[in-house]
């Protein structure tokens, strides 16, 4: 049988790493307090909010800047691909890849795009980079996962749509701090969420969200992975999966294996909510800020529509002198202001005036 | 000059902080002029500054002008680069009643100017309390 895994012709790894999360954080309860009378469970306890001049463009330039001062010795004019994954890109039409690639030194010499999957299209974007490099295209690429999440005022969705988001520049295995061991993706054509042109908000397709979209995806994907690396969930220290929440990302890893203490570094969703396409990538860089050389992690995105992107990494001895120098994902974390619901409208632009 | 030609043509100074550096007598010089304000040398070697300042002075607005409406209230401040050279620039990050002078901060690339819902979005250096 053909392997489902993605080959690269030489091995690649992540050169450097980088977060960005928002300072402003809404709490949960601050939603149900609005919208439910302050009834019921909240599926996080608050969420990231981008202030009033963040987009994606910003998030990524700094979540960018963190990943190349975690890789020294990479000139940005090196960079042969800049590509950014989000479902809130500031334009319509006009690409944020450019503008991150200028505020970088990346260009003129690049390939440049935007992505777009659902919460998945940061890892389609790693995914790639990982081809563009495994190929020889290039020596280094830069992929990024980011989003300002839209939640339409009073949805179950307005609780966990977060900004934040992970940026990756991807290189030769021999200069990694995580060499990736194999990847794969797994996708369907299922309606469980969309955005259709024009529209400020997106909707969701009530029962297909779990059981046929996200647990579905990742374990399939998850699975086959494992499967053809000839490895199984006690082979690794960190697992991170797509956090909507908190229990999908839990449940998700107990069905595969997985025990609570593997997916703790990298699961923020209570604390930051969903950053979307950020989602698993921002997990990634909280485990990478922790984990020690030798240390195998998998990592399984969700993008509804639907798919998943399963990789599986293991850290090198690179990894340690490079953790320090820029601020980790638990800085990012710790650095917040909370917010009220009024606030939070003005700032993501929700009143109309 | 309309915003999108003005931002184009700054696009390096704004988006990070590229300057210039006199390569007689040293002086780093931002913004860009072409010619050190020290010594009078032609300056056009192209030199990237760190990002890191302290505030100098400040000022907050609560009446903004056209364009900026959605930041407001927000704080201008006096930024010396550690480099040497003073920038204009605002704060971002931070409520006006953190800021003080001598308060250190970062650059940081962020949202300047839209110019309505159809026009382009403009942006460049802010400067925000340091991290860490």
């Amino acid at each position: 049988m053909e392997s489902r895994l993605l080959r690269t012709d030489r091995p690649v790894g992540i050169i450097g790493y980088g977060a960005y999360i928002p300072r402003y954080r809404l709490p949960a309860a601050e939603v149900a307090r609005i919208w439910t009378g302050g009834e019921g469970e909240t599926p996080v306890t608050e969420k990231a909010v981008a202030g009033p001049d963040e987009d994606v463009v910003t998030i990524s330039i700094e979540a960018a800047r963190n990943a190349l001062a975690r890789a020294p010795h990479v000139d940005p004019a090196l960079i042969r691909a800049v590509w950014v994954g989000s479902e809130s890109h500031p334009y319509a039409v006009k690409p944020t890849s450019t503008i991150l690639a200028e505020a970088i030194g990346a260009t003129p010499y690049v390939q440049a795009g935007d992505w777009e999957f659902a919460c998945k299209a940061g890892t389609e974007a790693l995914q790639a980079a990982i081809g563009f490099v495994g190929s020889g295209m290039g020596r280094y690429a830069l992929a990024v996962g980011a989003d300002t999440a839209q939640g339409r005022p009073g949805d179950a969705l307005e609780y966990t749509a977060a900004s934040g988001g992970a940026a990756y520049i991807v290189g030769p295995a021999e200069e990694a701090l995580a060499v990736v061991e194999g990847s794969l993706s797994y996708v369907t054509d299922t309606p469980d969420f969309w955005r259709r042109a024009y529209q400020r908000y997106p909707s969701h397709g009530g029962r297909f969200t779990g059981e046929p979209a996200y647990f579905k995806h990742i374990t399939e994907a998850a699975r086959a992975l494992m499967e053809a690396l000839g490895t199984s969930s006690a082979d690794y220290d960190y697992a991170v999966f797509h956090q909507p929440n908190v229990k999908f990302p839990q449940t998700v890893a107990r069905q595969l294996g997985f025990k609570p203490e593997q997916i703790g570094a990298g699961l923020l969703a209570d604390r930051i909510g969903n950053t979307y396409a950020g989602s698993a990538l921002v997990g990634l860089t909280a485990v990478l800020d922790q984990a020690r050389p030798g240390q195998r992690i998998l990592l399984v995105s969700f993008g509804s529509g639907a798919g998943s992107d399963a990789l599986s990494l293991r850290t090198t001895e690179a990894l340690l002198e490079r953790q320090g120098r820029a601020p980790t994902t638990g800085d990012y974390v710790a650095r917040r202001t909370v917010i009220d619901y009024g606030l939070y409208v003005r700032f993501r632009g929700k009143l109309l005036v | 000059m309309s915003l999108p030609s003005k931002n184009w043509r700054l696009r390096n100074q704004r988006y990070r902080l590229v300057g210039e550096i006199c390569e007689k007598c040293g002086t780093p010089i931002f913004p860009p002029r072409d010619v050190c304000p020290e010594c009078e040398a032609p300056a056009q070697t192209p030199y990237v500054f760190s990002g890191r300042g302290e505030v100098y002075s400040y000022s907050t607005v609560y009446h903004p002008p056209a364009g900026f409406e959605k930041y407001a209230p927000y704080t201008v401040a006096l930024v010396r680069l550690e480099e040497g050279p003073m920038v204009t620039a605002q704060l971002t990050d931070v409520a006006p009643e953190e800021v003080h002078i001598g308060m250190p901060v970062e650059m940081v690339t962020r949202q300047l100017q839209e110019e309505g819902e159809e026009g382009v979005i403009a942006y460049g250096y802010k400067f925000r309390p340091r991290m860490g």
